[in-house]
């Protein structure tokens, strides 16, 4: 038992494998706020799931197990947009969840961060053009930071994560 | 000094009421003077009357005084030993915050009632609980009773159009009169054994009563004095009766008239009675720890907040009773100190209920008097409007969930403290019932702090959920000024607990059966320690403890977040929109609690539901009433009264009608009570 | 000026200690799922973080919702100047008295259920009800237990008590047994761990505890998180030092208290542990199973305080 708790164990991928796997990873410019090392150590994620087709949250919940356990980086899901940093926003932002996604933006505190997961998310993926969506979560709220992938494994996600606090904390403050 | 004490100023205060009355009575047709004559005489004299006990209090002197009267039997004696100056410095106390918040609660009844008759009846109320206080002659007592009985009946039938509160009148005046008729078969008992009506006296003659005498005297004692405090199962008529009167009488009635019952109570078995028995002291500590049990699970399932109120009254009632239960018991085993100290714990808990009840029924009238509804569902977010208010009735929730610094929180320590030496020191049958009552309080404290949560913020928290309410406004300034009053009382209390519980040590001690023992000692820092440092505390170190955390943290949290902003914003309503009807009900806040304890109270829950169409298939409006099966009525009430019915109904077979039967049965009498006359002499 | 260094070690011990102990019990979790978990210091960053970050208030609330985080800390700071940590030889005969611990820790609840309300979401209201029920029916057992070791040693100062507990001989220390277990499931109910609520949980439906913090962000945030991890040491405190006192220090010179420190973290971290198996093994009960749960609490303390003397 002491073991078990004192050791690392073995099947959980190690960090070094996890990071790297972010191509494609896309921002868009400048973040409009200084953000500091506030997130280096911590980071609460809130799930907004826009009319998604939950592939995209099948990758998510992945993240939480003994596999992957993003948990380890500081990472943990919350369930209150107030406690949380990272809106993570899947699918392509039907009509009937607009209002949902402002109100949960409008709920979190600065300094927030929104990341669209997915090609739906980005810009509408397969359901683009169509009269019930509106084609990506850029046209209701900014978005900071975009992962694409149909849905996007597991380990794009982490180093995309990893990514993002990497470069969340190597931002210095553009005044004072 | 001297001159404060004298009987000339007991008998100008007794005028000073005398004159609110009449005053009131003849202004009836002016409500507005009526309304400010009767109150503020009614203020003047119950100021008067502090000062007046405050002084016999702190002077340890026993003024007694009297007249005379043309009957043997009666006479018109008052002598204010320390226990009866207690007990009028807590009526005079309310009293005198009661009628301030009149002066502004009164105008609601202009034009609708007659303001002149409240006036009358109010005054006379508070006299003759004074009077009932003070009084030394069992039979002057009875009048004095008597007269309190009635004037708190024509307070709660105030509201006469009201059909709720006729019958809560009729049911009230029933419950007390048979309460004194026990009283004055147990008055009638202690006659016969001693042969005089003066407490002292008896008291010196009831030293060779037998002990089925004295038994009989304490039972019939605990069920009369037992129904106007308001004991299970004696309790039917408080919830309906406290709440129909005016919401100032409300409080006199819950802070003050129920602790008469309590003063005879603690008399008669401490003082008149002497060598109390093991047994009553136990029943006593039983009928006080399911009291408050059921007191304070009833009031969890109130959705009208002065019968939560008045429930709660039933509750604090059953903690006095641990306390007196546990004066007794160590009463009858010697162990004075220790019987100083219980009924130092019942006493002080008489003066706190006092004061957060008054100021819970009055913050509760002045919330029914802005929203003109009694229903907690229809409340909500008073705290804007009503902000004073709110902070008065949360001072005062936060007294009655016993919850530190406040005086709620002492005196249930102390009682704590009390049973704790009853299970160091007593036998193992008396240990459990001591164990038991000790589950039982802290059962009860916790009960108590979810039923104000609930009371306070279904009322005053969140978003009004009526129409009605969010228009309500602030009260004047005279309730205010009043609910102030008791608040800064409140928190004196609890600060000063320590001096506070010395003088209550002289009280009890004062008492024969007690003898002078001392409760609590005193050490630095205003704290109060038991029995040799079993326990100790101080209070203020609490209070200040907790103010210097409190300011260290806020200052501590500002400079590290100096740069970062608050912004307002919706609350979180996962993208629906909020409704009243989302936020917590009152029913849905405590049906979980009342799910737990259903054996004991008997959830029930009835639908009604209306269709649309003949097949029942679409429903149009559903309605679920909650509510609770009243095992008292079913149980003990209604047998005792189809039992009542049918003797009656056996006795009308004597009422035939017929003149020529009735002189026949003088006849027989006259012959009979012959008969019995020659066979006596 | 050895008693005033000592005071402020006791004073800050809890708040400074307690986010990792927090962090240590997940990480145990953790492992036990076969996860490596967060570092043992990560609520430390969480705390932090949430100094820095805005606050979003809700229109509804009011000035309760924004004091009760900075007085429910209060009162956990005050509790922690009252508990017994490493030496016998502090005495506080002014706040050490375990019903005033016991009632400050229910004025915390009480301002958190009246937060809970205070915003008028539909979450918060049932949290506090819930965490009222459970609370309630909560404090029997407590006092109960707390009581039993208070009859033992002759007094009801905390920090007076483990000096008598030390020197109970097995063979007469069945009560002091009974009222650890009771005391335990009081302890397991009032910081909100298995089977009376998931720490963890993100589903509102299932939430006690974090139903009504749901409306809270930024720097009251971080305050109601260290509160109720200051909670959770000072349970666990109390369970080790008032029921295990062996290794306490009897004098405040530097050597004993320093042997007295390491002993009580190492007696802290096995307690964690345990915790930390337990709520890997159990599941949470529904809630109307947990009022017989905290009845059989309240009743094992009794008969433990009807064994003693």
């Amino acid at each position: 038992m002491l073991r078990k708790i004192l050791t690392v164990p073995k099947i959980l991928l190690d960090r070094q494998s996890l990071a790297g796997h972010g191509e494609g990873i896309a921002t868009s410019g400048e973040p409009r706020e200084e953000t500091r090392d506030i997130f280096k150590g911590s980071l609460a994620i809130r799930l907004v799931t826009a009319g998604s087709t939950n592939a995209c949250e099948q990758e998510l919940v992945a993240l939480s197990n003994s596999y992957y356990d993003v948990e380890r980086f500081g990472v943990h899901f919350v369930a209150s947009p107030r406690h949380a940093d990272i809106l993570m926003v899947t699918g392509p932002v039907t009509r009937n969840m607009r209002e949902a996604l402002v109100r949960t933006y409008k709920a979190m505190p600065e300094p927030k961060i929104v990341v669209a997961v997915g090609d739906d998310a980005i810009d509408g993926g397969v359901f683009g053009g169509s009269y019930a969506v509106l084609d990506g979560v850029h046209n209701v709220i900014p978005v900071d930071y975009e992962i694409p992938g149909d849905p996007p494994a597991p380990r794009q996600i982490i180093s995309a994560l990893l990514d993002i606090i990497a470069k969340l904390n190597s931002r210095r403050p553009a005044k004072d | 000094m001297d001159y404060f004490t004298s009987p000339s100023v007991f008998y100008a205060i007794l005028a000073v009421f005398a004159a609110g009355a009449t005053g009131a009575l003849a202004f009836r047709h002016h409500d507005r003077a009526a309304n400010i004559l009767g109150n503020s005489l009614a203020a003047a004299g119950s100021l008067a009357g502090l000062l007046f006990s405050g002084a016999v209090l702190l002077e340890g002197d026993v003024p007694a005084f009297g007249a005379g009267s043309s009957f043997s039997l009666l006479s018109i004696t008052f002598r204010l030993d320390q226990l009866s100056a207690f007990f009028m410095m807590v009526i005079c106390l309310i009293a005198l915050l009661c009628s301030i918040y009149a002066l502004g609660y009164v105008r609601h009844y202009y034009g609708r009632y007659s303001v002149g008759m409240l006036g009358f009846f109010y005054n006379l109320f508070i006299a003759s609980m004074i009077l009932v206080a003070t009084s030394h002659n069992l039979l002057f007592f009875l009048i004095a009773w008597e007269v309190m009985s009635l004037a708190s009946y024509f307070l709660v039938i105030y509201e006469r159009r009201e059909s709720a509160s006729i019958r809560a009148g009729s049911l009230y005046f029933i419950m007390t009169h048979a309460g004194t008729a026990f009283i004055v078969f147990a008055f009638l008992l202690m006659y016969q054994a001693t042969g005089s009506l003066d407490f002292e006296a008896v008291a010196q003659g009831m030293a060779g009563a037998s002990p089925l005498v004295r038994n009989a005297i304490f039972i019939s004692a605990l069920v009369g004095f037992g129904v106007k405090a308001g004991i299970i199962p004696l309790h039917i008529w408080l919830p309906s009766a406290h709440p129909a009167a005016p919401s100032h009488v409300s409080a006199l009635m819950s802070g003050v008239m129920i602790k008469t019952g309590i003063y005879m109570l603690v008399r008669i078995s401490l003082e008149i009675l002497p060598g109390p028995f093991l047994w009553w002291g136990l029943v006593l500590l039983v009928i006080g720890g399911a009291s408050s049990l059921l007191g304070v699970l009833y009031a969890l399932s109130e959705h009208d907040l002065k019968r939560l109120l008045a429930y709660h009254s039933i509750e604090n009632i059953g903690i006095i009773l641990l306390g007196l239960g546990g004066a007794i018991v160590f009463s009858s085993a010697g162990m004075n100190s220790l019987a100083a100290l219980s009924l130092a714990a019942a006493l002080f808990h008489t003066l706190n209920h006092a004061t957060f009840k008054a100021l819970l029924f009055l913050g509760a009238g002045s919330v029914i008097a802005a929203t003109h509804t009694r229903n907690i569902e229809k409340y909500g977010g008073l705290i804007k409007l009503m902000p004073q208010t709110a902070l008065f009735f949360l001072i005062g929730s936060m007294a009655i969930s016993a919850l530190p610094p406040l005086n709620g929180f002492f005196s249930e320590w102390l009682t704590f403290q009390a049973l704790f030496q009853g299970v160091i020191s007593l036998d193992v049958t008396t240990k459990t019932v001591f164990i038991l009552a000790v589950g039982a309080l802290a059962f009860t404290s916790g009960l108590a702090a979810a039923c104000f949560v609930k009371a306070f913020g279904i009322t005053f928290l969140a978003r009004p959920r009526s129409e009605a309410v969010s228009r309500a406004s602030e009260t004047g300034i005279f309730p205010r000024l009043a609910m102030a009053g008791l608040s800064i009382a409140i928190i004196c209390l609890g600060l000063f607990s320590g001096a506070v519980v010395r003088l209550l040590s002289g009280v009890g001690g004062s008492l024969a059966n007690i003898g002078g023992a001392e409760a609590a000692d005193a050490a630095g820092f205003e704290s109060v320690s038991v029995q040799n440092g079993f326990a100790s505390i101080s209070m203020p170190a609490v209070f200040i403890g907790i103010g210097l955390a409190a300011i260290a943290i806020t200052a501590v949290v500002f400079l590290l977040t100096r740069r970062r902003q608050t912004v307002i914003g919706r609350t979180w309503d996962c993208g629906a929109d909020l409704t009243p009807r989302m936020e917590i009900t009152a029913t849905g806040f405590s049906r979980s609690i009342i799910t737990v304890c259903r054996r004991v109270l008997r959830p029930s829950s009835e639908t009604e539901i209306e269709y649309h169409d003949a097949n029942r298939y679409f429903p149009k409006i559903g309605e679920v009433t909650m509510g609770l099966h009243d095992v008292y009525r079913t149980y003990i009430y209604r047998p005792l009264q189809d039992l009542l019915t049918l003797l009656a109904g056996y006795t009308t077979k004597v009422q035939s009608g017929n003149i020529n039967a009735y002189i026949l049965y003088i006849f027989i009498t006259l012959i009979a009570l012959l008969f019995l006359l020659d066979l006596t002499t | 000026m050895t008693q005033t260094i000592f005071w402020i070690i006791q004073i800050l011990l809890i708040p400074v200690l307690s986010p990792f102990f927090i962090g240590a019990t997940r990480r145990i979790k953790a492992r036990l799922q076969n996860r490596a978990g967060a570092s043992s210091f990560q609520p430390y960053r969480d705390i932090w973080k949430l100094l820095h970050k805005d606050e979003v208030i809700s229109e509804d609330a009011s000035w309760l919702f924004r004091a009760a985080p900075y007085l429910i800390f209060a009162t956990t700071l005050v509790i922690g100047a009252s508990i017994p940590l490493m030496s016998t030889a502090l005495v506080n005969s002014y706040t050490g008295d375990f019903l005033v611990v016991v009632y400050l820790l229910a004025l915390g609840t009480f301002l958190l259920a009246l937060a809970g309300i205070d915003t008028g979401g539909a979450f918060g209201g049932f949290g506090s009800s819930r965490e009222m029920l459970v609370a309630a029916l909560t404090e029997g057992g407590l006092v109960l237990s707390l009581l039993t070791v208070a009859l033992i040693s002759g007094t009801t100062n905390l920090m007076a008590i483990p000096q008598s507990i030390g020197s109970v001989p097995f063979s007469e220390s069945l009560p002091v047994i009974l009222a650890f277990i009771g005391f335990s499931i009081a302890m397991l109910a009032e910081t909100c761990r298995y089977p009376f609520d998931n720490p963890s949980t993100h589903l509102e439906l299932t939430m006690i505890h974090e139903a009504m913090i749901l409306e809270y962000s930024g720097k009251r945030l971080a305050l109601i998180e260290w509160s109720s991890a200051n909670k959770y040491l000072i349970f666990i405190t109390l369970g080790a030092n008032l029921f295990f006192p062996r290794g306490m220090a009897d004098s405040l010179e530097l050597a004993p208290v320093a042997l007295a420190l390491a002993v009580f973290l190492i007696k802290v971290g096995i307690l964690c542990v345990a915790v930390a198996l337990l709520e890997s093994s159990i599941a949470k009960l529904r809630i109307f199973r947990l009022p017989d749960l905290l009845f059989t609490s309240f009743v094992i303390s009794a008969v433990a305080v009807g064994l003693v003397g």
